[in-house]
């Protein structure tokens, strides 16, 4: 099968890449940033999604499948561009995707969409509404592009859509929001709350991605892998030392003395779980998690090891 | 820590039988250090602190999925805990039963990951069906926190039933298990809510009691466990419907408080008359038992 992908420069989208040549398939990437030691069978188009050459490679390489991972997550990018990339993006994908033949788009969001709350749901169905866009405001683009790519279900009745809401990464690469915020030797967490945290290792969701692609399962589908574990316990599994602050105190500390820096809507998720049911995607896929989360955690502790 | 837990009862956590993980976490949250830590204080309670009489047990079964459903005693939540403490020690294998918390908990730091670490969910629709699909024990009290308002003088009564256990329980095919619970109103004689201070503390209300707080008195308390009861249908059916099998369990718990509180009468007669035995003549004799 040829396939495109948006945004192949990204830890996962390399990954996904070379998953996919491995089992036979023409891969085509498209992203912004270079990626030097790419795979030699793997072409690369040095463009912006959303500008009219990302469509000339569509209109000439006709793909079959998309997998677009053109989303940026980590929020260092000012909201104004990240709801371009995320948003204009997305749609700019769908409608390649419409007219130039793409039989199979696959999105690739997150399961922060569902959002944290005192009064949310453990285990949140597909059709549980976006409680992000209330309890962390700075989110509410990833959730406009997830619910906009949903509506090609509808729209697009020709092409096979499949939107996913993966749960967090973790793994070796210390790719993606949690790893991320595990990165110091002191973790900060507020005092009184210890929520439960989903993740799931890199190697499980390129799996997890790939078996969506192969199957093409059409709809939207929670993925997630192993169970969810508290969040003291993936600081201390990881190799790290929780420092619980109480509220106010964890508010001026961010961004301080070597903690991470957080939006003001991020200490929801900090405070409250956000757990997916996954039962459906495993149902429609055979999809089987590998890694579980001890080893996840050892994983990323022995690819970061605190210093000292 | 670990000094406030009873090796026995780690144990005993041990032959819980619910997917742990290798932290000893379950997938709600619930770890097996905080179950083994509360059971151990519970267990004071329970068999030292209150007198805790218990009959029908065997009604609970060992495994599947199940719904406790019973009235609120006591301002505090001495009836949950009670029930919980009954499933652990009585039954064999022991069963974690499951209640379904205020949302306020979740919000009150520390309260909130207490409850969680114990199996203590947040009242959800979605969470509920959850754990039943999961084959857990769930605990529902359908009168709410109106249930935890009741003054003294209501204590044995019921106020309004929710209808959303009885939907759930026939959507998921579970069967309930009404229980009757006596006593709690004597441990906490509920002389006035105190909205106030709720507002304070982020609680609906802080029930007070002639000893100011809410701290429970060490009385008898008497659970009676019934037959369950299963209804057919989908969960879908007209309120009118749902509404007449939420009667029947209702009057089933009101049956079953009735037979809590003969036992109990008859257990602080006998112990009285066990008393007045051994007694001097003479000596006042005025607990707060004996009002009823």
């Amino acid at each position: 099968m040829r396939v495109l992908i948006p945004g192949i420069s990204g830890v996962l989208g390399q990954r996904v890449a070379r998953r996919l040549l491995e089992q036979g398939h023409e891969v085509i990437g498209i992203d912004r940033r270079p990626w030097h030691d790419a795979p030699a069978g793997i072409e690369l188009h040095n463009v912006d999604i959303r500008k009219r050459a990302a469509e000339d490679v569509f209109r000439k390489k006709r793909p079959q499948a998309v997998i677009h991972m053109a989303t940026v997550t980590h929020l260092v990018e000012k909201t104004a561009e990240r709801y371009k990339i995320n948003l204009g993006g997305t749609r700019a994908v769908f409608e390649h995707c419409r007219d130039w033949g793409v039989e199979h788009a696959i999105f690739v969001g997150r399961h922060t969409y569902y959002g944290a709350a005192a009064d949310s749901p453990l285990y949140h169905k597909e059709e549980d509404p976006p409680m992000a866009v209330t309890t962390f405001p700075e989110l509410s683009d990833l959730v406009a592009a997830d619910l906009y790519a949903c509506t090609a279900l509808w729209r697009l009745p020709n092409l096979c859509t499949t939107v996913l809401r993966m749960v967090y990464t973790l793994g070796p690469t210390g790719h993606g929001t949690l790893a991320t915020f595990l990165r110091g030797r002191h973790v900060p967490m507020v005092l009184g709350f210890d929520p439960l945290f989903h993740f799931m290792h890199e190697e499980d969701v390129t799996t997890a991605i790939c078996l969506a692609l192969e199957k093409r399962v059409q709809g939207v589908y929670n993925v997630a892998g192993p169970q969810p574990v508290p969040l003291s316990v993936v600081v201390r599994g990881t190799g790290r030392s929780p420092i619980p602050l109480p509220e106010i105190a964890f508010r001026a500390a961010l961004g301080r003395f070597g903690l991470p820096r957080l939006p003001p809507g991020a200490l929801a998720h900090i405070k409250y779980p956000v757990v997916v049911d996954s039962e459906a995607f495993r149902a429609a896929t055979g999809f089987v998690h590998q890694v579980d989360e001890v080893r996840a955690m050892q994983e990323y502790r022995d690819a970061f090891p605190v210093r000292g | 820590m670990s000094l406030l837990i009873d090796p026995e009862i780690a144990a005993r956590v041990d032959r819980l039988e619910l997917p742990f993980n290798a932290y000893g976490v379950d997938p709600y949250g619930a770890s097996k250090k905080h179950l083994a830590r509360l059971f151990t204080a519970f267990r004071f309670l329970y068999r030292h602190y209150f007198t805790v009489g218990v009959e029908g047990i065997e009604h609970v079964p060992a495994r599947g999925r199940a719904m406790l459903v019973g009235n609120h005693s006591g301002g505090i939540a001495i009836d949950g805990a009670m029930v919980i403490t009954s499933c652990f020690f009585e039954l064999e294998p022991p069963r974690l039963a499951q209640g379904m918390a205020e949302k306020f908990m979740a919000q009150t730091p520390f309260m909130g990951l207490l409850a969680t670490r114990s199996g203590q969910l947040t009242g959800l629709v979605e969470t509920a069906e959850h754990l039943l699909h999961d084959d857990r024990l769930l605990m529902i009290f359908p009168e709410g926190a109106r249930g935890t308002a009741k003054l003294y003088p209501e204590r044995n009564t019921l106020v309004h039933f929710g209808s959303g256990f009885m939907r759930l329980a026939m959507k998921t095919r579970t069967p309930i298990i009404p229980f009757g619970f006596v006593g709690g109103g004597e441990a906490i004689p509920t002389i006035a809510n105190s909205y106030a201070l709720g507002k304070l503390f982020g609680a609906p209300y802080v029930p007070i009691t002639p000893w100011g707080v809410a701290l429970p008195a060490p009385v008898r308390l008497e659970l009676t466990y019934s037959a369950p009861m299963r209804f057919e249908g989908t969960g879908t059916e007209e309120d009118e419907v749902i509404e007449g099998y939420v009667e029947q369990v209702k009057q089933r718990i009101a049956g079953l408080i009735e037979e809590g509180r003969e036992r109990r009468r008859k257990a602080l007669a006998w112990s009285r008359g066990a008393e007045d035995e051994g007694r001097l003549e003479g000596e006042p004799d005025g607990t707060k038992e004996e009002q009823r």
